[in-house]
């Protein structure tokens, strides 16, 4: 399957879907700070991976699946419960990547510089999940070959 | 004021991580970017900057942790959607108490070792 990007996505998510998302990853981020302030960096850095996006993106995939088959007429489905369920599933590639991330950040910030660090730990985040993500699919393919 | 910033900061951030989600197609790929290290990103840069490299290695050694904690919540969720009837809502935020219950209890057992 082709990795596409749809910039019409964007015009149906309203303001607000937005402001959720910006107040959830704020609002972490600052806890975050004050829990590793009160508790250590030990335990503050558990929370470095906290699911902050995850909940508001599968409710909003959701909503937008149950629109769409709505507009069409189809009041009973639950389609946007599998989509979001697909969404958890890509969430899941994602998480092995963000190990990956925190190993990699780990073993590089005390001998390189942080900016380097982090993009490098970024550049491994993207290719770890896009991997597993890709196996995961051809792996579905083999073993579902109709729904593939 | 140091908060208003950590606030903006993590803001944008998780933000920008999500436009780009929702941009992209399939789902399941899309999906990847609900578990972007956008909170470790913006939480990071800052904590390098105010407290040092020796502060936010130590974080940074913790986030594993978290991070295994995400994925089990993760095939959590997805099992909830798949086979359950809740919704999707219902499922991800009841699902964050599996991520705190596996995300102390990863921390624990490494902090008792």
């Amino acid at each position: 399957m082709k990795i596409e990007f749809d910039f019409s996505a964007l015009k149906k998510i309203k303001w607000y879907e937005y402001a959720v998302r910006f107040l959830f990853g704020g609002v972490t981020t600052v806890l975050t700070g004050l829990l590793a302030k009160r508790y250590g960096p030990a335990f503050g850095g558990l929370f470095l991976a906290f699911p902050a996006i995850f909940p508001a993106s599968a409710t909003l995939v959701e909503k937008h699946e149950k629109g769409k088959k709505q507009e069409a007429g189809i009041f009973k489905t639950n389609r946007g419960r599998l989509a979001a369920a697909l969404d958890a599933r890509g969430a899941a590639s994602g998480s092995i990547g963000l190990v990956c991330f925190a190993f990699v950040v780990w073993k590089l910030l005390s001998g390189w510089n942080a900016a380097s660090s982090l993009f490098v730990a970024s550049s491994v985040w993207l290719a770890a999940s896009m991997l597993i993500w890709r196996v995961r699919k051809d792996r579905h393919q083999v073993i579902h070959p109709k729904t593939g | 004021m140091q908060f208003l910033f950590r606030f903006i900061v993590g803001g944008f951030i998780v933000s920008l991580f999500a436009v780009i989600g929702d941009m992209l197609k399939p789902k399941s790929f899309a999906g990847l970017f609900g578990a972007a290290p956008s909170i470790a990103l913006a939480t990071l840069s800052l904590t390098i900057l105010s407290n040092g490299k020796v502060y936010a290695d130590l974080e940074a050694r913790s986030m594993i942790g978290g991070a295994i904690a995400f994925f089990i919540y993760a095939c959590f969720c997805m099992r909830l959607l798949a086979k359950g009837r809740l919704s999707a809502a219902k499922a991800t935020l009841s699902g964050l108490t599996v991520w705190l219950a596996c995300a102390l209890g990863i921390w624990l057992l490494v902090r008792g070792r």
